[in-house]
């Protein structure tokens, strides 16, 4: 068939900015089969498949992309399935541009092909058009404990369960998903897909326990008396951070994880949800990455009138996905980059009545190898805003660290593993995702759970 | 599902529940709490847990109808389920190596109190409690709080029953009567535990106080129940509830509990709209 030779991705439909930005709808749209089609013909099946290993679960992307060229989109989801367990969410959420598009050869002369468009359409295809129901693998009598249904915990079920292991996961939440239905806003990634990935998993026979949170109710070492021959841990991110600038107590200011969790988990943004939430006029977001923009936008289609992201460093610094950055540039939300907050202002009824800032500019590149951040003096200024959210990241939880004797935590907390099976210092105990890294993605985390389920098949099966 | 197997009114606006949760009764201990959700789309709720019974694998809510998450618990009868009751959460309170201590209780707190005031009788500490009420209406678990101690003071802001005072006057009377205890603990409205804080500063007793801010999920994630305890931030959920009340930072606290106050009293009046307009239709 002959090759699409346009430089240019096919664009993917999205809900106008003027629009979207009053609804919590999904803003991109999805390609239609013959864009996806169209699409598809624009990767050349080069030998090296430089895009497959720049995919943290190993996606054999230029198979799967030439199933859709073949319109065989059943064949094109088998192939994604053998390596990742969520491809729907994974289609929306990863940095592709960093990953696998970073590496198209395509990219070189043009643009890349639009790998992450298209295995969400294949995704989409098999959801809306698939009557194969996943069949229940056999038995090897075997248990395995996950604590912490995120998409690490759930790439590590599924695939263990695939394998025959009786898996069990345990989530502290009413509402299994971890950060793809407390974090992750409904605009970016519907629930109902979450839900529907979550439901294929218990079709091939996960039990999924709610309500559990694992070194309270139940401790790491009581699950092992269970039965459970092995545990995997993926809690996640954890506590949030605040930068400890005076005002940060006052009403009106949120971590991102309480303003993401009341929309998301809690559903504040619909008429009538019981759980309460600052409508602000003028919101400041702080921090640049894809929290803070999930946040941002947020308020946004809470009804704020502006909404700014605060961010020490320059654009070309931001952490957050591409296309989250562009989308929110679309919706109107102001980027105060180079600026730093020194102080949150508020009245004396104790409500923030703004935030004050200063100037920032790149100086020498810092160990992590981005330039750092320093304070231009005397060039403080103040913004008027009513609400402040903090999205500057998160410390380890230490719910499972403090209840599980012998289990090694570096001096932030985080668990350590030995390299990339995810072995932590106890016998049968893995762990990966944010709980070993701090947060992350969730690819990266669904990479660890991929690893770690491999891993502990071994030692199972070693262990005779 | 969390069954109630007994729900049973103390006052007009406290009643009491007992839930079917055997793995949280298993291994709750004073001073922990639960969060619970009442039905589908409701609101998560802190709760303190007031008893357990290990094996009746029963845990003991004890609630004041305050908004329209506590009304909504309060539709519920013997018989019927919460949707969702999870713990137990938070540290228990530290009664190790304790010998003489004073437990005070202000209304609908003496609930978390009581089963603290319970452990340390039941090791042989010898326990002085002080419960304040606004009036006579509203004590709770007097009996109760008379079998675990060696002492009751009962006291009503209008001298309706017991003595007439709030719980500070009683617990300086205590004090000035030569009492010298190892330890107050404090459990009440923020204002209360604010005022034995200062008292108990002056006397130099240690204080300990169970801090019960806004919260979400509970479990070391959201971050809304921050405070400031000794000038750092603190989490109620994972750090807590108990802290050290000389350090606690309560006008900031009472602050941050007002945040939704008109989002309360609204959800509050809804619900009641709603309840009339069905027993109206009933009627």
């Amino acid at each position: 068939m002959a090759k699409n030779m346009d430089p240019k991705k096919c664009p993917m439909p999205v809900q106008e900015p003027e629009i979207r930005k009053n609804n919590f709808d999904e803003v991109a749209l999805g390609y239609t089969y013959e864009m996806a089609l169209k699409e598809a013909q624009r990767c050349l099946n080069c030998k090296n498949k430089p895009c497959r290993s720049a995919c943290p679960v190993s996606i054999d992307i230029p198979s799967f992309i030439e199933r859709i060229v073949n319109e065989d989109m059943e064949g094109a989801y088998e192939i994604i399935s053998q390596s990742s367990s969520l491809p729907a969410v994974c289609g929306r959420v990863c940095p592709q541009e960093r990953q696998c598009e970073s590496r198209c050869v395509r990219g070189i002369k043009g643009e890349s092909v639009g790998i992450g468009r298209l295995e969400r359409f294949v995704a989409d295809y098999h959801r809306e058009h698939s009557k194969n129901a996943p069949k229940k693998p056999e038995s090897n009598g075997h248990k395995v404990a996950i604590i912490g249904s995120g998409p690490s915990g759930l790439t590590a079920a599924g695939d263990l369960a695939k394998m025959g292991y009786k898996v069990t996961v345990y989530e502290a939440l009413h509402l299994a998903g971890g950060v793809l239905v407390y974090g992750i806003p409904e605009f970016r990634l519907p629930k109902i897909i979450v839900q529907k990935e979550i439901d294929n998993l218990k079709n091939i026979g996960v039990d999924i326990e709610t309500n559990m949170v694992i070194g309270k109710v139940l401790t790491v070492d009581e699950l092992f008396d269970m039965g459970n021959e092995a545990i995997y841990i993926g809690t996640g991110a954890g506590l949030p951070r605040f930068m400890n600038i005076p005002g940060e107590s006052l009403k009106g200011v949120y971590s991102a994880n309480e303003y993401l969790t009341r929309i998301n988990l809690m559903k504040a943004y619909k008429d009538g949800a019981k759980t309460p939430i600052s409508h602000g006029k003028n919101v400041a977001v702080v921090g640049g990455g894809n929290v803070a923009m999930d946040a941002a936008r947020c308020a946004k289609r809470m009804g704020a009138e502006n909404v700014y992201i605060v961010y020490r460093r320059g654009m070309n610094e931001l952490p957050a996905r591409k296309e989250e950055v562009e989308h929110a540039q679309e919706e109107d939300i102001i980027f105060r980059t180079l600026t730093n907050p020194v102080e949150i202002l508020g009245d004396e009824s104790g409500m923030v009545n703004g935030i004050r800032c200063i100037e920032m500019e790149l100086g020498e590149p810092d160990a992590s190898g981005r330039r750092s951040p320093v304070e231009k003096p005397g060039s403080e200024f103040s913004i008027e805003v009513d609400t402040v959210i903090m999205a500057i990241g998160t410390s380890p939880n230490p719910l499972i660290r403090s209840t599980t004797p012998g289990l090694d935590t570096n001096k932030k907390g985080c668990i350590v593993t030995d390299g990339e099976n995810g072995l932590t210092s106890r016998e049968g105990v893995y762990a990966g995702g944010d709980a070993v890294t701090g947060a992350a993605t969730v690819i990266l985390a669904m990479g660890a759970g991929k690893a770690a389920a491999k891993a502990i098949d071994e030692y199972i099966k070693n262990k005779g | 599902m969390y069954r109630i197997v007994k729900k049973k009114s103390l006052n007009p606006t406290v009643s009491l529940m007992e839930i079917e949760a055997p793995l949280i009764a298993k291994k709750a201990e004073p001073g922990q709490f639960i969060i619970f959700r009442a039905k589908e789309d409701s609101e998560r709720i802190p709760l303190t847990i007031a008893d357990y019974d290990r094996e009746k694998g029963t845990v003991t809510i004890i609630y004041q109808i305050v908004g329209g998450s506590t009304m909504e618990l309060d539709t519920l009868n013997e018989g019927e389920s919460l949707q969702d009751f999870v713990g137990p959460l938070g540290k228990p309170s530290e009664t190790e190596g304790l010998k003489k201590v004073a437990v005070i209780g202000g209304g609908v707190g003496c609930a978390i109190a009581y089963p603290i005031a319970k452990k340390l009788h039941n090791m042989g500490c010898e326990v002085h409690s002080v419960a304040g009420f606004r009036n006579k209406d509203l004590v709770i678990l007097e009996d109760e709080f008379k079998k675990v101690s060696d002492e009751l003071h009962i006291m009503t802001d209008d001298g309706s029953y017991g003595k007439k005072g709030l719980v500070t006057n009683a617990l300086e009377e205590l004090i000035r009567n030569g009492n010298q205890y190892d330890e107050v603990i404090a459990i009440g409205p923020l204002v209360m535990m604010k005022f034995v804080c200062l008292l108990t500063k002056k006397y130099d007793i240690k204080t300990i106080v169970s801090m019960n801010p806004i919260m979400i999920d509970g479990t070391g994630m959201c971050g809304g129940c921050r405070l400031t305890v000794g000038g750092k931030t603190r989490f109620a959920c994972v750090d807590g509830p108990d802290f050290d009340g000389h350090q606690v930072d309560f006008d900031e606290a009472m602050h941050r509990g007002t945040m939704y106050r008109d989002f309360e009293s609204h959800a509050r009046e809804s619900a009641c709209n709603l309840m009339k307009q069905g027993e109206d239709k009933n009627g």
